[in-house]
């Protein structure tokens, strides 16, 4: 199978003031995978995705998402994408159902809350305010309204932060349904291990610059294949599976 | 296929998100409905106790006989000397003033004839009046001793006119009050909570545009001051008799410049949302723009009452004329052709709020 790409990035640059965030990246995300962005905080990577999402110009190069160019379409390109910020808030006062319903008529898309709430799980929480929910449920919500258009491309910036085990689990499934219907996801992630298990591709950002850009399987065996090591000898099990056997697969609601 | 996108939807969507928002909301509830209310019922009860009788008296009298000294000794009669006769006609028919009298001396007998005009509009205090005279009367006439004709008599009229009472005063500032805490304050809270929270990036993410989230904030909090002034002239009319000339189309007139004022207030919230850089800092720079309206733009007392200087202040206001032009048009029955003065000079701060809003307004 032929990998379209469904997002191309060439030499993106993107300067605040004298201050260089993003120093001329180049990457294509390939139509139906979950493409990875990793890096330490302030290599570039919430800029980059901003600039991709249209909620943020660029200083120069060029960004194609879906055919359609950040400087001309920005109105298309919008709505084929579905977008969960880092840390965004919902409206004051409204329960998830009228949140759903506020987002249809912003995307211009009929569709009832139920259906979108089935999607993420979240039917019994539909007179809940958004506040009231807990950290994995806030996630789930914030997913379901990146999906009120049917979009082509969705983007998930630091999705699991802060979740506990169980939750991040139940959201990487989420996420992997969500691929494996067509949609392509874009995430940011802290945590390796994630990153590992959950994406196809993975570019490592560092000040401004991509550093490597491939599959998770292929970076490791280079790595290991370069003679490296681990210093303390890898077990079969790490901590995680031990909080995960104890504590069982079974996810809480908070 | 796909239906083009509704720039109008998503305006609805917004303006019906953000109502539901606002109705739940304690604080817009108690500033735009409840404190007007309170103040209504506690000032309604207080006002308007003095016990003088004001009397104005017309240019043609004759303030040399006796009858005009006795009333002019008497302690409970206020005569007025100083206004033209259209406006003591005017203050008559408004209660402003209690009578009118005009003494005549007369050629033939009886020497005197007091010609005297009451007001509907302040029946309580014609009794005063009426007895006063009376005892006036029966001294001077008894005075005359043996005359077995009376020596002045009383010609009485009564002319038809509306009380104003204070709740006619009191009932538009307090809307304008009420229009002027939901237009700065709950603006500059909404918008300013909606940037923070990043609420508003995240609709910038979907194909709205910039236009429709103001447009539909707007609509919805005009919606929610329509329903607030509704209920305050209602319960005003209702409960305390507030005075809407034109009935209906009073009311009508009246929401329309509710609109107006929200509008021009609107834009000091946007103003406020814009230079205030967290949430602890919108009250103060909220009430740099309500409380001096409030004190000063007559909400509770005419701006009569103040100094000249102060009156120079109140005089620059833009809540000094939307009251002026909510009383014109409730209890003089003015349409919104007789107010454009007003309406001009609240024209002038929309351009000038709004000029000043488009430069300090942020979205993120």
């Amino acid at each position: 199978m032929a990998k379209q790409p469904i997002i191309t990035v060439k030499n993106l640059v993107k300067n605040y003031g004298d201050f260089a965030a993003v120093k001329g990246i180049s990457f294509e995300v390939y139509d139906g995978e979950i493409f990875g962005l990793l890096g330490p905080n302030g290599a570039g990577k919430t800029t980059t995705l901003e600039i991709i999402e249209t909620l943020r110009n660029k200083t120069s190069g060029d960004v194609i998402v879906d055919g359609f160019s950040v400087d001309h379409d920005a109105a298309a390109i919008k709505q084929r994408i579905g977008v969960q910020l880092q840390a965004a808030g919902y409206y004051p006062n409204l329960n998830l159902s009228e949140l759903i319903k506020l987002f249809c008529g912003l995307y211009g898309i009929d569709k009832t809350p139920t259906e979108m709430l089935e999607k993420v799980a979240l039917t019994d929480k539909a007179k809940s305010k958004y506040k009231e929910l807990s950290g994995g449920q806030k996630q789930r919500f914030s997913i379901a309204t990146t999906l009120i258009n049917n979009p082509k491309i969705i983007f998930l910036d630091e999705p699991t932060t802060g979740l506990d085990p169980q939750a991040r689990r139940n959201l990487w499934d989420l996420i992997r349904e969500i691929r494996d219907s067509g949609t392509t996801v874009v995430i940011t992630t802290h945590y390796m291990d994630e990153a590992e298990e959950l994406c196809d591709r993975v570019a490592f950002v560092d000040g401004g610059h991509i550093v490597g850009i491939d599959t998770p399987n292929h970076f490791i065996d280079e790595l290991v294949a370069s003679g490296f090591e681990r210093k303390k000898q890898v077990k079969l099990a790490n901590l995680e599976d031990v909080f995960i056997n104890l504590t069982g697969k079974e996810w809480r609601e908070g | 296929m796909k239906k083009p996108y509704s720039n109008f939807n998503a305006t609805m969507a917004i303006a019906v998100a953000s109502f539901r928002s606002i109705i739940r909301s304690p604080s817009a509830v108690v500033f735009s409905l409840a404190f007007p209310l309170i103040f209504i019922i506690v000032f309604a009860n207080i006002g308007g106790s003095s016990v003088t009788v004001d009397v104005g008296v017309a240019k043609t009298t004759d303030t040399l006989n006796p009858v005009y000294k006795i009333l002019a000794n008497t302690k409970v009669i206020n005569l007025i000397k100083d206004q033209s006769t259209d406006e003591m006609a005017k203050n008559l028919s408004k209660g402003k003033i209690d009578a009118i009298i005009d003494i005549q001396k007369n050629n033939s007998r009886p020497p005197f004839t007091l010609h005297i005009q009451y007001t509907k509009a302040s029946q309580p205090k014609d009794a005063i009046l009426k007895s006063l005279l009376n005892s006036v009367f029966y001294q001077l006439n008894s005075q005359g001793g043996t005359a077995p004709q009376p020596v002045a008599e009383i010609k009485e009229t009564t002319v038809s006119g509306r009380e104003y009472k204070y709740i006619d005063f009191l009932l538009p500032g307090m809307l304008g009050f009420s229009l002027l805490s939901s237009g700065v304050f709950g603006t500059a809270f909404v918008f300013l909570s909606l940037r923070l929270t990043l609420v508003i990036k995240r609709f910038f993410a979907t194909p709205v545009k910039k236009y429709s989230i103001v447009l539909g904030e707007a609509l919805a909090r005009l919606i929610f001051s329509w329903i607030g002034a509704l209920f305050i002239i209602l319960v005003g009319h209702y409960a305390f008799g507030f005075t809407l000339v034109h009935g209906f189309t009073t009311v009508v007139n009246m929401l329309i410049l509710s609109a107006i004022g929200l509008i021009v207030f609107m834009g000091f919230g946007f103003i406020i949302s814009g230079i205030a850089k967290n949430e602890s800092t919108v009250p103060p720079l909220s009430n740099i723009i309500t409380l001096p309206q409030f004190l000063l733009s007559g909400t509770f007392f005419a701006t009569t009452a103040f100094p000249s200087w102060l009156q120079g202040l109140s005089n620059i206001l833009p809540l000094t004329y939307l009251n002026k032009a909510m009383r014109d048009v409730a209890f003089e029955g003015a349409g919104l052709g007789d107010v454009t003065h007003d309406l001009l000079i609240l024209g002038i701060w929309f351009i000038i709020v709004y000029a000043v809003a488009v430069k300090t307004f942020k979205w993120e």
